[in-house]
């Protein structure tokens, strides 16, 4: 097997982490999440919770009917999501497949909103580096800012935890100046061990957000397994001063599920990851929702839903 | 491991809006009497005193000092009580109890507002523990009411007759479930007698016995202080004493009851070891500590106030703990997402106040986080205590507060001694992913509970009670259920 390159912005190799990668007790960790699944945020809190939840969002179209006019509406949409309210911001990123990456890269240059582009055999991870790498490198040459990349599931629960590693490393290198999100895609996983050990591994490979699931299999981001990357967050801040980012994404599309998302941020890594710089979430269907919830909050009165775009 | 460093790029200062669970769901009235034989009466001590919110200090209602004739007057409508009570066939007996889980239930969110209203303890507490534990207890014993002769094969199992129970102030409902549900279910009649500072959900359980049509005199409710308990303990028409609450009182009932062939049950003190070692879950085991010694304030006789750590540890679960208690909100015990709640009475917050002060006189080093206390009412912040010895009164005696002592250990038999060095013996805890040492360690942790990677979890199916100077007898599943039957096989 190769042995691991240190790129420059891997922090410390993965080794010496090794004997602090602990164990997560599943019962525990999941009665933590239902209790702060239960906060009650009400009247300004809300508000401010929800502006903050569109700045977070990833906008994402992953099908296979993806055509350039379906990511022009998508753009459109992050862009400016209310068209009523133009005092609602703009969402964080759209997210789409590389070969439409140039096409959203033409829509939202100069808008703030990045582009996000997935790579590396999306959303199985099972092709040769080689090309997962390449793939990667062709997403940020089409104009993806960030890349979402998956690992390879099947090393990983065989065991070739250094090959994982390795494949992270790479496509890290090759995504340049990009910003890259590791998927975990923690419903393969089986155990919050295993999403922990994931965790730590990509991280330490150069990872600068985790990220929970593809989004194609179930189940996808759950309360308790981002608790458990959040803690992993921490340890690895804690220890090394290192920041990375946490992506939920999948299943997510209520303005209340994503509001529990906030409080468990919120109550684990504080007020510093309360930005869009630190946190997002994969999301389609959530933003409309966030954006009636708003009007409410705003109008006292809910609105239909015809109101509201469908891109 | 260091604390968090401050924020550096900007992330949004979110803070929670108020968010307060309505009381207008609970109306109490201005004075409460006595309930005795089915019926609501005036003391004839014609004593009266009030229940105040530990939160605000404002009166809630005025309750009844039941004096030495009141005591007999409702020993007395037991007594008569018991006759018909233990009469119904158990099927029947099972019907009421049934009926009384229900109306808990039913009349959940009133009784939770309330019991955070007169004890101080937040409402998510009462709301998700206090209350369901309470209905499940009813719920249970129902279930057992016509099956005593399987839980005692051959035994002929008959009822003891007047049980007098006298409940404590930390969980006022959920204490007297504990005690009424299988007093009844084994075809037993009840005086209880609840804490002074906390009578009002007693009280309005006596609206639940008239709204389940319970018959006259099952139940009798009589309120006061100290000395209305004693005189109950005194009284010679009684069967079955049941106490739960401190050790000093508990031995005093004992001494009373010397010679008098009354059984008794006595739930008091402790001081319990939540022992981690190494390799733990070590961020649950960080909730699992907060949630030993905070939850209801640290007012419970099972909490986990003395944290024994495994020293490789000690750094990283010190800098996760402050970290944590970083993040618990204190204050308005009705606000639905308040953490830490009010002090009882002052005169536990005094208590509380002159141990911790003893802590820090005998050299213990205290943390507490930064924590803004509310002007009115009885506070404490979250307390923790570290290079504490084993020597030191915050180490031996009850706090019955939120304060923790941390003490270190090398390795599981050091870390037995440790736990068993105490008068008490409870409770305890016990965080490790290895099995193995789970239940070695059980086996030799001398406590009535030994909890595995979990603290103050409880079931009704499942027997709660001490060993040494925290008392005898059990509380729960079918060990608690001998406690309120005589034997005739």
């Amino acid at each position: 097997m190769e042995q691991a390159t240190t790129p420059a912005r891997t922090v410390e190799p993965f080794e010496p982490r090794l004997t602090r990668i602990g164990a997560v007790d599943a019962v525990a960790l999941e009665a933590r999440a239902a209790d702060l699944a239960k906060r009650s945020i009400k009247r300004g809190s809300k508000l401010e919770a929800l502006d903050l939840i569109v700045r977070m969002i990833d906008l994402t179209t992953l099908e296979g009917a993806d055509t350039p006019g379906k990511v022009a509406a998508l753009c459109a949409k992050a862009m400016r999501p209310d068209p009523v309210d133009t005092s609602v911001p703009s969402v964080a990123a759209v997210c789409i497949y590389p070969t439409l990456a140039g096409e959203a890269r033409r829509r939202v240059d100069g808008s703030g909103v990045h582009v996000a582009s997935v790579a590396t055999a999306f959303p199985s991870g099972q092709s040769p580096i080689a090309i997962k790498v390449a793939e990667a490198r062709a997403a940020v040459e089409l104009g993806a800012d960030e890349v979402d990349m998956v690992i390879d599931r099947g090393a990983f629960l065989s065991g070739r935890h250094a090959e994982v590693f390795d494949q992270i490393v790479k496509v890290r290198e090759a995504c340049g100046p990009a910003h890259l999100k590791v998927i975990l895609e923690t419903g393969e996983l089986g155990t919050y061990d295993a999403v922990r050990r994931a965790s730590l591994l990509a991280m330490a490979a150069g990872a600068d957000f985790i990220k929970t699931s593809t989004g194609k299999i179930s189940p996808a981001a759950t309360l308790p397994v981002t608790l458990c990357m959040l803690e992993a967050i921490r340890d690895v801040h804690v220890e090394t001063g290192r920041v990375v980012g946490m992506k939920p994404a999948g299943g997510i599309r209520h303005s209340k599920q994503a509001i529990q998302y906030l409080c468990v941020l919120h109550e684990t890594l504080g007020r510093d990851w309360l930005t869009p710089q630190r946190f997002r979430f994969g999301a389609s269907s959530l933003l409309n929702d966030v954006l009636m919830q708003i009007r409410t909050q705003k109008t006292g009165v809910y609105e239909s839903p015809d109101r509201f775009t469908v891109d | 491991m260091a604390e968090l460093e401050p924020r550096t790029d900007g992330g949004l200062e979110w803070t929670y809006a108020p968010a307060p669970e309505s009381r207008a769901i609970v109306s109490f009235e201005e004075r409460y009497g006595l309930y005795i034989g089915g019926e609501t009466i005036e003391p004839r001590s014609g004593e009266w005193f009030t229940s105040i919110s530990p939160a605000s200090e404002e009166p809630l209602a005025e309750v009844a000092q039941a004096g030495p004739e009141d005591v007999d007057a409702a020993v007395g409508a037991a007594r008569s009580g018991f006759a018909a009570w233990s009469e119904l066939r158990p099927a029947e007996r099972a019907k009421y109890l049934f009926r009384i889980a229900r109306i808990i239930q039913e009349r959940s969110r009133e009784l939770a507002v309330a019991e955070s209203l007169d004890g101080g303890k937040p409402i998510k507490e009462s709301r998700d523990v206090d209350l369901p534990l309470a209905a499940a207890h009813f719920f249970y014993h129902a279930g057992w009411a016509d099956k005593l002769e399987y839980a005692f094969p051959n035994r002929r199992p008959q009822p003891l007759g007047v049980a007098a129970q006298i409940i404590p102030w930390n969980f006022p409902l959920l204490m007297l479930a504990w005690k009424v549900a299988p007093a009844l279910a084994c075809g037993n009649s009840v005086v209880l007698k609840p804490a002074e500072t906390t009578p009002l959900t007693a009280l309005l359980f006596a609206d639940v016995c008239r709204q389940a049509e319970l018959p006259a005199g099952a139940v009798n409710i009589i309120t006061g202080d100290g000395s209305t308990g004693a005189e109950l303990v005194r009284h010679a028409g009684i069967d079955k004493v049941a106490f739960t609450g401190s050790t000093e009182v508990g031995k005093a009932i004992q001494r009373e009851l010397a010679g008098r062939g009354v059984p008794h049950t006595l739930e008091l003190g402790g001081k319990a070891a939540n022992i981690v070692f190494e390799d733990c879950a070590l961020d649950q085991a960080i909730e699992g500590i907060v949630n030993g010694i905070y939850f209801n304030q640290g007012h419970v006789c099972c909490a986990g106030s003395r944290l024994l750590v495994q020293e490789s540890i000690l750094e990283p679960l010190l800098g996760k703990l402050r970290n944590r208690l970083s993040t618990l909100r204190l204050g308005d015990p009705l606000d639905k997402n308040t953490d830490i709640g009010a002090i009882n009475s002052r005169a536990q917050l005094d208590r509380i106040t002159e141990l911790v002060a003893s802590g820090e006189a005998e050299g213990a080093e205290l943390y507490q986080p930064a924590c803004e206390l509310p002007e009115r009412g009885f506070w404490f912040p979250p307390t923790v205590f570290t290079n504490v010895a084993q020597s030191f009164r915050i180490a031996q005696e009850e706090i019955f507060g939120p304060v923790l002592s941390v003490m270190t250990f090398r390795t599981p038999a050091e870390a037995v001694d440790k736990a068993n060095n105490t008068a008490y013996g409870l409770s305890a805890g016990v965080w490790t992913e290895k099995g193995s040492r789970i239940l070695w360690m059980a086996d030799r942790l001398r406590a009535g509970v030994v909890w595995a990677n979990t603290f103050n979890r409880f079931d009704p199916a499942s027997p709660f009670g001490g060993y040494k100077e925290s008392g005898f007898g059990r509380e729960g599943g079918r060990h608690g259920l001998e406690a309120y039957l005589r034997f005739e096989g």
